[in-house]
């Protein structure tokens, strides 16, 4: 059963189009990962699904329901939460306040709560009243995962969350992902280190200029056809 | 020695009239980055509200004040709704252009409606009362009132901003209105709640504007001006700042005009030029509280 389905999704900056025409399908407990070169349009589809960027009404639907275009407010009500990329905290906030602002977004009662969240990520719960600011890019992106899980979203959308951190970091916060899973969120990851992608991911979509170059399940695509797709060879 | 004490005690209490303008001004901006160039006029507009309400209802004017806070706040929510959340954008201009305009439609619209003739607050008794402070140095109730309802202002907005869930979505959004979007936040109701909490601000400036001097449909300006430099001097994004801005500009203002009365409105000018040489981030720039 289809949760989240992009249609021939367009998106634009200004007058330079950015996505020609995606098809994407998310099943329900499903983990996909979206890969390609800078400038394929990944972060730029997930903005659109997010409603950062301007849809066509039909081209992204939500459990069989067109909600393309809609304010981003609406979006995340309605269960998809986006991770930005960069994490983008708000630097005037605690760590706690921050977690609190993704509060805003839920629609119901259900599974994260402050409490579940600083389980989840102890190294948040010793640094709730600090500025969020002050936390190590490891600790940021947590606390920006955090807060979009506040939400208690159905689709998570995660914007290169392991850019600029170490290995032994991202493993910490991938560590993190079978029990965002397990606890109704379907996830979709943006990812430029196409190992951890391979790894997590059901299936894997590779992006190209803005167009679909290659899908499959991970243990179907060998290294040549994922270069070819990445590259347009 | 008294003498030099009362031109600068004066000078503190005249800088709380100016903080009281400046502190709708520094909510907007601090929130929305939007320059309201018609903040002076709404000022002059809110004292008239309050004067039609004390004719109205019989009232004096801290009740009428009272009563105009919510009527001014609801037009707030609803200039920000209908109007002012339209111009904003990456583009800085059409705020500056619609508030400017907004500020010609305020004043000819009050022009047309009150007339050119000034008019005051009558507060009775109380503006002329005062209190002996010591022998010699004694203040006048009114100016001690606008002080303490300056800093009680002050107080408030900190606590609101910084106690309160509303307060965290204010600042949230005034971090990055991209993400609180995301988050779920409708930033344009978050903003026409910012111009209304403004809204009611401007009506207690109203309130002290009116009581102290004569007022009359083209002095909104002037007093943006002064509000404009408290919100620099204390640096954008910092209530106290504000308030430390309005009190530098009220003390150079009578310690001016003590040495020479032709002097009181440069050395307030030149006080807020010293700063921006000086600190041309502000005394307080957000980011050091």
């Amino acid at each position: 059963m289809a949760l989240l389905e992009a249609h021939r999704l367009t998106a634009f900056y200004g007058d330079f189009q950015a996505l020609y025409g995606i098809d994407l399908v998310l099943n329900e407990g499903e983990t996909i990962a979206i890969i390609g070169a800078n400038g394929a349009g990944k972060s730029t589809f997930l903005k659109t699904v997010a409603g950062l960027l301007r849809a066509p009404a039909d081209g992204v639907v939500l459990d069989g329901r067109p909600i393309g275009g809609l304010p981003p407010a609406e979006i995340v009500r309605m269960g998809i939460s986006l991770v930005p990329e960069g994490r983008r905290l708000f630097p005037s906030l605690s760590v706690e306040e921050n977690l609190k602002i993704g509060a805003y977004g839920r629609r119901e009662a259900g599974y994260w709560t402050l409490d579940r969240l600083y389980e989840l990520f102890p190294a948040l719960a010793e640094r709730r009243e600090a500025p969020s600011q002050t936390l190590s890019g490891g600790q940021q992106q947590m606390a920006a995962i955090a807060r979009a899980l506040m939400a208690n979203p159905r689709v998570l959308l995660c914007d290169e969350i392991s850019l600029g951190l170490a290995p032994i970091v991202i493993r910490g916060i991938y560590a993190a992902l079978p029990d965002i899973k397990a606890n109704g969120a379907s996830v979709i990851l943006v990812e430029q280190d196409i190992v951890q992608a391979l790894k997590v991911a059901d299936r894997v979509y590779c992006f190209q200029e803005g167009r679909l170059a290659l899908t499959g399940k991970p243990a179907e695509l060998t290294p040549e056809t994922i270069h070819a797709a990445y590259f347009g060879t | 020695m008294i003498g030099t004490l009362n031109t600068v005690l004066q000078g503190v209490m005249l800088g709380g009239l100016y903080a009281l303008f400046a502190a709708g001004l520094s909510l907007i901006f601090g929130i929305m980055r939007l320059v309201n160039l018609a903040h002076g006029d709404l000022i002059v507009l809110a004292a008239f509200v309050v004067l039609g309400l004390m004719h109205a209802l019989g009232l004096d004017p801290f009740l009428a004040t009272l009563v105009a806070m919510p009527v001014l706040a609801a037009f707030g929510y609803a200039l920000q709704h209908l109007l002012l959340n339209r111009t904003l954008g990456r583009d800085i201009l059409p705020p500056l252009l619609v508030t400017f305009g907004l500020s010609i439609i305020i004043q000819n619209g009050l022009l047309e409606t009150f007339s050119a003739d000034s008019q005051r607050l009558k507060a009775g008794a109380i503006e002329v009362a005062s209190v002996e402070l010591v022998p010699g140095l004694a203040v006048g109730v009114i100016q001690l009132v606008t002080l303490a309802s300056a800093v009680g202002v002050i107080l408030g907005l900190n606590l609101l901003f910084y106690r309160t869930e509303l307060g965290r979505a204010f600042r949230a959004t005034s971090d990055d209105p991209e993400i609180a979007q995301l988050m779920g936040i409708d930033n344009r109701h978050i903003f026409a709640l910012a111009m209304a909490v403004a809204m009611a601000v401007i009506a207690v400036s109203a309130l002290y504007l009116g009581m102290r001097a004569n007022f009359d449909p083209t002095i909104g300006p002037a007093r943006l001006i002064y509000a404009f430099e408290a919100v620099i001097i204390g640096g954008l994004g910092s209530f106290w700042g504000t308030l430390a801005g309005g009190v530098i500009i009220g003390v150079a203002q009578t310690v001016g005009a003590a040495i020479n009365p032709e002097w009181q409105v440069l050395a307030g000018h030149l006080a807020f030029l010293a700063v921006l040489v000086l600190r041309p981030r502000g005394l307080f720039p957000r980011g050091s509280e």
